[in-house]
């Protein structure tokens, strides 16, 4: 609620450490920091290079089957333990601690499962993105209220339709919730996966522009990774927002 | 859910002992059930291990045999020995100064809009990419790693306290109010009080994001401690020796939070003690 | 005031003698929402007075407005004689949602406005014991809230309110939150302790039998925009078995009084 009041002021205090950081960077106090106009400029020539076009596809494609393999996985898994207490009882303890363990412990294991390339970096996306879709998604089962069930059995409501059209857009709400949260965490995985692996997509770039010390460059390639990792957040949000509309309605 | 800004706090901990807290209800079941679990997990792992589904995956008993073998050799001891330390370092300082950020955020309007958007920048983004960049200014040593620990660690307990503070009980503030406390008795007898929940809440996630944090710089830039002891045994191949070390951070990171989750319960819900 | 002219043979009030609160022309708007329109009212010291009214007519407003928590449009509030526009030590609040402090014990809580004053612990111990006796909880002293039930939760929130000495008393729908047998007990216990406390009581509900049963003095508040339509002074008998009164005469027919007035203001 509060946060659409500040909407406007919240991306004006982020220009203003732009302008800051713009200062900083022109008294020249730190190697590092580049003016941010030098930043933005970079990122610019950035875009037009066709290393970062082949490394944002590559990048991308990573990014979206991990996902899509999360979400397929993650919303089944999450309906059968919010369903089953045997399933829940049995798989609750793991994927607890999977959702908050440092999985980064666990990409060296990916590397030689799935070799130094792309199945790794997708791997990574998928381990990072599911637990949380998992737990919510169960959460949303776990939450819809039981008369809603009974209604749609003493309707005459096969299993089938039960789960196709009650079950699943009654936990909707907290579904997409847990989506927008493993997307959050799938670009983590993408990006830590990539400087993990470091001859793939960002991770390599990343790597060329820190070694050769082209730090406006690599300023260029975080704000970008930033800006995506934020739209994402932010066009889930939106799709969130519709669904509230009956979810509020919901209790 | 309309309230408050939605980062991943929020699911996985604003409201844990609310949304998610059927999801951490496992810790209430039977001990026996949790063992069953346990069980069948390392009997799958040892099936695939024997299959063996991959070159690279070792069987669940060559892997306990590696670990004692680890912790008998003194190799592992030593190894957490050095990732402890900036761990704990870093958990300890982004504690204050989280804690202390996030209250002034909550506290006072113009921090608030100067510093919050940062910080919800920073827990949304994939703030791992500055881990590389971290090295080239302090070298790979304790102070790398710290801050490694510190940039994944500072912005989910940064919000969490500035959304406890904010969200506090508005009954009890008019109650204060009403019976005359002042500004600062507000502050430290109800507002610090009130959030503290949440705010431990906040620690919690903000040790876990710790764990990610000092496992990856110890991975990607200063080859020690448990990062190191990984790395080591890949190149040599002694998978079951890496896997050994990778499960140990990951029990060690979950016992770390459910000893965590233990204290919160015991100290600052009064109401859902002994429940 | 000029409704105030009784029918049904109930005797007009006669002038305040002695107030303790003073209330001015008070008026209140948020935003459209006319809340409060020049409300003048007494309330006479060492008496209940019952602000009674359909949702909507301004009377919690009215309540918070004269205890200092919402400032006025417009309009004075007197206090034993001195204009006040904040909480002062003189009044004390009993909230609608009891407004206590989860992670405290009984004896915090209701030591609490004490503690606020910098008064030394054993000090403020001894006296918040006192008054957590005198709501009937003693040997609660060292439970939290959420072990006890709604109906004494609020007596915690009554002792709090007795504990810091105030003349009066403002209780914001004190049993809207408490079942009906809790409720109906405390009545019972409130009747008592406002004869043994010498306080004045100002007292917000929405229930004519709760006002009728309880109150010296009922001020009906009509609603959109809120205002005083009618003072009424029950003649209840309450000295005797607090049972009884509600089969006393008196009561229902004032009860039912009411009810006609009000009638109109439901949707």
């Amino acid at each position: 609620m509060k946060i659409f009041g500040y909407r406007v002021p919240m991306m004006a205090s982020l220009l203003v450490w732009c302008i800051v950081w713009e200062i900083v960077g022109r008294l020249d106090l730190m190697l590092m920091l580049p003016p941010f106009s030098d930043v933005l400029a970079a990122a610019f020539e950035l875009v037009q290079t066709p290393s970062w076009q082949g490394a944002t596809v590559t990048t991308l494609r990573a990014f979206v089957t991990g996902m899509v393999l999360a979400i397929a996985v993650g919303i089944p898994l999450g309906i059968l333990m919010g369903r089953s207490k045997i399933a829940d009882d049995l798989l609750g303890m793991w994927v607890n601690i999977f959702s908050s363990a440092p999985l980064s412990a666990i990409v060296p294991v990916l590397m030689i499962l799935f070799g130094f390339g792309e199945k790794t970096i997708v791997a990574a996306v998928f381990l990072f993105a599911i637990w949380i879709i998992v737990l919510d998604t169960r959460a949303g089962v776990r939450h819809i209220s039981p008369s809603l069930i009974e209604m749609a059995r003493s309707y005459g409501a096969s299993r089938r339709v039960l789960y196709a059209k009650i079950i699943l857009w009654a936990a909707l709400p907290e579904i997409l919730a847990g989506i927008r949260l493993g997307l959050i965490r799938g670009v983590k995985g993408v990006v830590i996966g990539q400087l993990l692996v470091a001859i793939v997509g960002y991770g390599a770039l990343f790597e060329t522009f820190s070694r050769n010390f082209r730090m406006a460059e690599f300023w260029a390639l975080t704000i970008i990774l930033f800006a995506f990792a934020l739209v994402i957040a932010e066009l889930i949000e939106r799709a969130e927002a519709k669904v509230e509309y009956y979810a509020g309605a919901r209790q | 859910m309309t309230t408050g800004i939605r980062t991943e706090s929020e699911a996985a901990g604003l409201a844990p002992l609310a949304r998610r807290g059927e999801a951490t209800g496992w810790q209430d079941k039977p001990v026996l059930l949790r063992l069953l679990s346990i069980a069948l997990f390392a009997g799958a792992w040892e099936i695939a291990g024997r299959i063996p589904v991959s070159f690279a995956f070792p069987t669940f008993s060559d892997t306990m045999i590696a670990f004692f073998g680890l912790i008998a050799d003194g190799s592992m001891p030593s190894a957490y020995l050095s990732t402890l330390q900036p761990l704990v370092l870093g958990v300890v300082l982004s504690t204050f100064l989280g804690v202390g950020l996030g209250t002034l955020c909550g506290l006072w309007r113009t921090g608030e809009w100067l510093l919050i958007p940062v910080f919800i920048v920073l827990q949304a983004a994939p703030v791992a990419a500055f881990i590389p960049m971290v090295t080239f200014i302090y070298g790979i040593g304790m102070t790398a790693k710290t801050l490694a620990v510190m940039i994944l660690a500072l912005p989910v307990i940064v919000l969490n306290t500035y959304k406890a503070v904010r969200n506090v009980n508005e009954s009890l503030l008019v109650m204060c109010r009403s019976f005359l406390g002042t500004r600062w008795q507000t502050v430290a007898k109800i507002i610090l009080p009130d959030a503290s929940p949440v705010i431990f809440a906040g620690l919690r996630l903000g040790v876990a994001a710790g764990f990610v944090g000092v496992v990856l710089a110890e991975l990607l830039i200063t080859p020690t401690g448990i990062g190191d002891l990984i790395t080591f045994h890949r190149s040599r191949a002694d998978y079951a020796e890496m896997y050994a070390t990778i499960g140990s951070i990951i029990a060690l990171s979950t016992l770390t939070l459910v000893f965590l989750q233990w204290i919160e319960v015991r100290v600052f819900r009064p109401e859902k003690r002994g429940t | 005031m000029r409704d105030a002219v009784l029918r049904n043979g109930l005797k007009p009030i006669p002038a305040a003698v002695d107030s303790i609160v003073e209330v001015r022309g008070i008026s209140k708007t948020y935003g459209d929402v006319e809340a409060l329109r020049g409300i003048d009212l007494d309330f006479p010291r060492g008496k209940l007075t019952s602000l009674l009214g359909p949702s909507g007519c301004g009377k919690t407003t009215l309540l918070k407005i004269i205890a200092g928590l919402i400032s006025a449009d417009a309009g004075t509030i007197t206090v034993d004689g001195k204009q006040v526009s904040a909480p002062g030590p003189e009044r004390a609040f009993v909230f609608q949602d009891f407004a206590l402090m989860p992670w405290a014990t009984v004896m915090r809580n209701v030591a609490f406005g004490l503690e606020l004053r910098g008064i030394g612990k054993a000090e403020r111990e001894d006296k918040a014991r006192h008054y957590i006796a005198e709501v009937g909880l003693a040997g609660f002293e060292n439970k939290y809230p959420h072990e006890l039930s709604g109906g004494m939760r609020q007596r915690v929130g009554l002792a709090r309110a007795l504990s810091v000495d105030a003349d009066v008393l403002l209780l914001d729908e004190p049993f809207s939150a408490v079942d009906e047998q809790n409720r109906r007990k405390f009545q019972e216990d409130l009747i008592r302790l406002r004869t043994t406390q010498n306080k004045t009581f100002i007292f917000v509900t929405h229930s004519i039998e709760e006002a009728v049963y309880i109150s010296d003095r009922i001020v009906l508040l009509s609603p959109r925009p809120g205002r005083v339509s009618r003072i009424i002074e029950p003649e209840v008998d309450r000295s005797g078995d607090p049972e009884r009164i509600h089969r006393d005469k008196h009561y229902l027919d004032t009860v039912d009084e009411i009810w006609q007035g009000l009638k109109q203001y439901v949707d």
